[in-house]
């Protein structure tokens, strides 16, 4: 009614009629526009007015460079101008963040800024984090993961920050227990606690966590190298609801015995890894944890039946995760008798799963959503019937490498799972039969079928007619696929984000072209199919703009007309390998300007100079990672090699002797051997 | 053989037989002086006084509403001041003690074996009130006399504690419990204990500090000091060995491991006596050439200071510095707002703490315990810092030598002493093998 008006108006005033909405109605429309920035983007340029508002409006903000050069301060800047009431601010596309840079992010977002992700960047010290911390005042949210080179001054800069309650600190491998005992004290209100792979913090700074952040929720000490005498003091964090001890190898049965009592609040629990814990320790920790809803014991101990009895008393548990252990029938069985109804199972890569004992679990656990079965190579048709027939509501089936499932299986998944969103169906025994039935599964989302010799476009013409909602579909290696299943894919499912057709040889230009139509394509893997050229490339490069990963490992005929559109268009491409194609410095070159490229692999390219790649790789300035042939490092100037590794640039020299490509069915016999040996 | 073993022992060192009126002349000039308990008892009087107006003060404020930290604060010094009172209280009342004890005061440190079952000074805190009720029961006061007494004695106790801490290379013989009697008592005399060697050459008068390097010595003397008789460590007769096992008695009159003790705790070999005497009863004239301020009578506590003093010192924000970072840990949980100090010295010691973690497991027994351990020590360093060697402040004898206006000064010597003290903690010598493990896992 309202906009009828504004138009009507605006054929007498001629205004845009978008400048009679109020500001409120604006808001709210761009409230709906969040999941796709390209969306806000179009939106800002409607009218100048717009323009303003979506710029006042914005409370994330996630720059990512758009050139190498070094002017990418002078982007930053612009842009904080630009929105001044960012509230969160992620710089995990920023590889470098010196202190200049961040006292000018301190001076511009001020109070306002709640939430800052440093955990890509590099170059900032304690200086610049204690300039942040002392500006923004009201901080809750730090991330500065991967900071390994932050000292317990920075920590210390840190703690003084009161009002912080979100603190992730994964791999500061330099902090030590001083540095946590600063920010123990002086975050009172931490709820949310990273530790992993800080490996200079002992007991005793763990311990002290314990004594001070009373107001804990999750606590993430992984790989660190604490034993039991820190956990009398964690078990004082009354509100603690998630754990992880992952691969805590200092912690054993006798440590967990002795607390006697475990979390009562506890609601996650992971305790993967740890190789000396077994049943026994594990039912000491969860005798009062009754509130615990998910386990993980992956890479455990052995799965039999006292460690099942153990964990029967957790009444609220949802999901178990057990990879990697070692089950008994007993153990499975078990699983099966609990009262409790699981929502998700794990036995990824377990031994001794059998029919016997999944069947069982799967028959009491009918609520079951999500269910992992990788490379439970007992498992046959039998186990399929018995899930498909009593959980109706699986979300999510793994099977990968499940090879004794027949093909009847497939026709019982598409026939009674409907709400099926994943399924990983990589190395089964599946033909275009099958995969007519599992499109029934119209939900479905995650699609793989890696290494699935027996398919071919008849059968993906069913998936893309029956799946509109792919996003993600694996190809890997399944060789009968041509053009017209890809077409018929990029044309059903205008969702797909992710594609793998990596070797699938017989795929043509037109396969890309096709899929083109589908604009949140971020990743787009074609290893090894020489038919593709630079023509397809182009076509991809023009219409999906949101490309992250491209991997184009022996595409024999892309040359450097193809890097060209990618370097115009594809601003977000953050990882691409070009080993074996026919790529010289002149594209590499090109793919210089590309500001968020971090990681370049360039194996095997025989267009390659020193002196040109050293100027593509000068050009490049946000690079993070480089695999070369290991003869370029003598080749490169010296200087050339230290300027970019004290950019932050990581070089990784390869020495593998050029590979010719195997006959695909011989391929998948080889690697059997190699599994069986 | 047998001029060599009488020159073993020193010529001043001889054997004491306790007599009745030995005591009588220790104790009799120190019986309870009314005047003395007049003075405290008003001192006591204005004490309580200036908490009850302080504890006033404090209900006044509590309707506002105040920061927490700061009404723990003020609970700490309530909590200290009723403690000084008590101990006050308590030595007060123990002047009366030997009124009260002295009947059967004199048989106790007999070495004769007594008939009189009488507990020994050295045995159970519960039986010598028992004993002192018995005793008193025609008395009107009788019981609440026992039990201000067995407060007392308990209170003697745990300070006794403290003395064994603090001495920690002398308590070796804590847990004997040798019945009394059944060991002979030597006392040296200051001028043996100080001596720099204890034995002599007969022919040049040469000193040694070991027997066996004066018959090193003696072998050039002549030939028959190179017998293997005469280089033989000297023999001590088996049957007097077995039957009379030897135990030291200070001759500082008043310490605890002086004879006349009431709770007299002997000393096992010589070497104990002399480090003993040094450290407690002589000039601390050893100071650490590192930090100037630590000061030792004993060469070897010296040493063994100067070997991890200024490194790796972990220090808190408040300025108190341990030696152990568990120490500091347990410190920094017990308080609150106190933090971890960064030490501003080069990162390499950064570097060597990461690999701590590592081989520091033995060292962290106490974590939690630790830090309760901290707060006890801490507090007993109150009571003793303000009275002195506790148990010269509870020994009746002493009374007077105790001033009872330091009393006051005590919240002032709060953390004087606590690194002093982690530093005599057993465990602190494991500190340089801890260190040389940190060079080592650095990588790891």
């Amino acid at each position: 009614m309202k906009k009828q008006k504004c138009i009507q108006e605006d054929a007498e005033t001629k205004i845009s009629p978008f400048d009679f909405l109020s500001e409120e109605i604006v808001f709210s429309i761009l409230d709906y526009l969040e999941p796709n920035p390209f969306d806000r983007k179009s939106f800002s340029l409607v009218s100048k007015s717009f323009y303003s508002i979506e710029s006042r409006h914005r409370k994330t903000l996630k720059p990512f460079p758009r050139t190498s050069n070094d002017h990418r301060h002078d982007q930053l800047k612009n842009l904080l101008k630009r929105y001044p009431s960012i509230i969160q601010l992620d710089l995990s596309l920023c590889p470098r963040i010196t202190d200049s840079c961040l006292s000018y992010i301190t001076n511009s977002c001020g109070k306002t800024l709640k939430s800052i992700d440093l955990s890509r960047s590099r170059f900032f010290t304690h200086v610049g984090l204690s300039n942040l911390v002392s500006n923004c005042v009201n901080l809750v949210d730090i991330d500065l993961s991967n900071a390994v080179h932050l000292n317990d001054t920075a920590a210390a800069a840190v703690a003084s920050c009161r009002s912080l309650e979100r603190l992730c600190l994964t791999r500061c491998k330099s902090l030590t227990d001083i540095g946590i005992g600063c920010i123990a004290v002086g975050c009172l209100n931490l709820r949310v606690l990273s530790l992993k792979w800080c490996l200079g913090v002992s007991d005793l700074g763990v311990a002290l966590i314990g004594v001070k952040c009373k107001q804990i929720r999750s606590l993430d000490l992984s790989h660190l190298l604490i034993t039991e005498k820190c956990l009398p003091s964690l078990l004082k964090l009354e509100y603690l609801e998630d754990l992880n001890l992952e691969g805590c190898c200092g912690i054993n049965d006798e440590s967990l015995v002795s607390l006697k009592q475990g979390w009562t609040s506890l609601k996650t629990l992971n305790m993967s890894y740890c190789e000396n814990v077994t049943h026994v320790g594990i039912s000491s920790l969860t005798n009062s944890a009754s509130c615990l809803q998910n386990l993980n014991l992956s890479y455990g101990s052995l799965v039999n039946h006292p460690l099942s009895e153990s964990l029967q008393k957790l009444s609220q548990l949802q999901s178990i995760r057990l990879d990697g252990c070692q089950v008994t029938n007993s153990g499975l069985k078990g699983i099966g008798n609990w009262c409790v109804s699981l929502k998700e199972l794990s036995l990824s890569k377990c031994s001794g799963v059998t029919d016997d004992g999944l069947s069982c679990i799967v028959m009491k656990h009918t609520d079951l959503k999500k269910l992992d079965i990788t490379c439970c190579r007992k498992i046959t048709h039998v186990s399929i019937a018995h899930v498909t027939k009593s959980c109706g509501s699986l979300v999510s089936l793994k099977m990968e490498s499940c090879t004794l499932v027949s093909s009847e299986a497939f026709f019982l998944i598409g026939q009674n799972c409907h709400f099926l969103e994943e399924l990983d169906l990589t190395d089964n025994d599946i033909d275009d039969e099958g995969l007519k039935f599992i499109s029934k599964c119209s939900e479905l989302s995650v699609l793989k079928l890696g290494i699935c010799l027996n398919i071919s476009d008849e059968g993906l013409i069913f998936i893309g007619n029956g799946c509109p909602k792919l996003r993600e579909l694996d190809l890997y290696r399944s060789i009968e696929i041509t053009d017209r299943g890809i077409s018929a894919v990029a044309h059903g499912c205008p969702m797909l984000e992710m594609i793998n057709v990596s070797y699938c040889e017989n795929i043509t230009d037109s396969s890309l072209i096709s899929l083109s139509n589908c604009s949140k394509l971020n990743t787009v893997e074609c290893r090894g199919c020489p038919n593709i050229t630079s023509l397809g490339l182009r076509a991809i490069a023009i219409r999906c703009k949101q490309m992250i990963k491209l991997d184009i490992k022996k595409c024999f005929n892309v040359n450097d007309s193809g890097m060209i559109p990618l370097a115009q268009f594809s601003h977000n491409l953050r990882q691409i390998n070009l080993s074996y194609s026919s790529v010289t410095d002149v594209g590499l070159l090109y793919l210089s300007s590309l500001g968020c490229l971090q990681s370049l692999t360039i194996l095997h390219m025989e267009g390659l100079t020193p002196v040109g790649l050293a100027a593509a790789l000068l050009g490049c300035g946000g690079l993070m990672k480089v695999k070369l042939q290991s003869s370029f490092r003598n080749l490169l100037p010296r200087l050339v090699l230290e300027h970019l590794e004290a950019r932050g640039c990581v070089f990784q020299w390869r020495d593998k002797v050029f590979q010719a490509e195997l006959d695909p069915k011989c391929w998948k016999l080889q690697a059997e051997d190699v599994e069986e040996a | 053989m047998i001029r060599k073993k009488l020159e073993t022992i020193p010529p001043s060192l001889t054997q004491i037989k306790l007599i009745q009126e030995d005591i009588d002349t220790k104790i009799k000039p120190q019986l309870w002086d009314p005047k003395t308990m007049l003075t405290n008892l008003s001192i006591m009087e204005d004490k309580i006084h200036q908490l009850q107006e302080l504890v006033q003060l404090i209900v006044a404020k509590s309707s506002i509403n105040q920061p927490n930290e700061f009404l723990i604060q003020q609970q700490q010094l309530v909590t200290a001041d009723l403690t000084s009172i008590i101990i006050q209280l308590i030595s007060t009342a123990g002047s009366l003690l030997p009124a009260v004890k002295h009947p059967n005061f004199s048989s106790n440190p007999n070495p004769n074996p007594n008939p009189n079952p009488n507990p020994s000074a050295g045995n159970g805190v519960g039986s010598l009130p028992q004993h002192n009720n018995s005793d008193d029961n025609h008395d009107s006061d009788g019981n609440s006399h026992g039990n201000m007494v067995s407060k007392m004695e308990d209170q003697s106790h745990e300070t006794d504690h403290m003395d064994v801490h603090e001495e920690h290379d002398d308590d070796i013989d804590e847990g004997e419990n040798l019945p009394p009697g059944s060991y002979e008592i030597l006392q040296l005399e200051k001028e043996e204990i100080l001596a720099p060697h204890t034995h002599f050459c007969v022919i040049c008068g040469k000193g040694f500090k070991r027997d066996a390097n004066l018959r090193m010595h003696m072998r050039g003397h002549g030939d028959e000091y190179k017998t293997a008789a005469a280089l033989a460590k000297p023999h001590k007769d088996p049957v007097t060995e077995v039957k009379l096992i030897k135990r030291y008695s200070c001759p500082y009159v008043g310490c605890k491991r002086n004879k006349d003790h009431k709770k007299f705790q002997p000393l096992k070999t010589i070497l104990c006596v002399k480090n003993h005497y040094k450290r407690t009863h002589c000039d601390k004239s050893y100071t650490c050439s590192r930090c100037n301020t630590k000061k030792f009578s004993v060469i070897a506590d010296l040493k063994t200071h100067e070997k991890h003093c200024g490194r790796d010192r972990w220090i808190c924000s408040c300025g108190t510095t341990f030696s152990r970072k568990d120490k500091l840990f347990g410190h920094i949980a017990l308080f609150q707002g106190h933090t971890p100090a960064i030490p501003v010295e080069e990162p390499k010691g950064g570097e060597a703490v990461g690999g701590y973690n590592h081989d520091h497991g033995d060292n962290y027994n106490n974590n939690i315990e630790g830090s309760k351990e901290v707060g006890f020590f801490d507090f007993n360093f109150n009571s003793n810092g303000s009275a002195g060697d506790p148990s010269v402040c509870f020994s009746p004898m002493n009374m007077e030598s105790c001033n009872v206006n330091r009393f006051q000064d005590f919240p002032r010597t709060l953390f004087e002493d606590s690194d002093n003290f982690s530093l005599l903690l057993p465990g602190s010598c494991n500190y340089l093998w801890k260190n040389g493990g940190e060079s080592s896992s650095k990588d790891l």
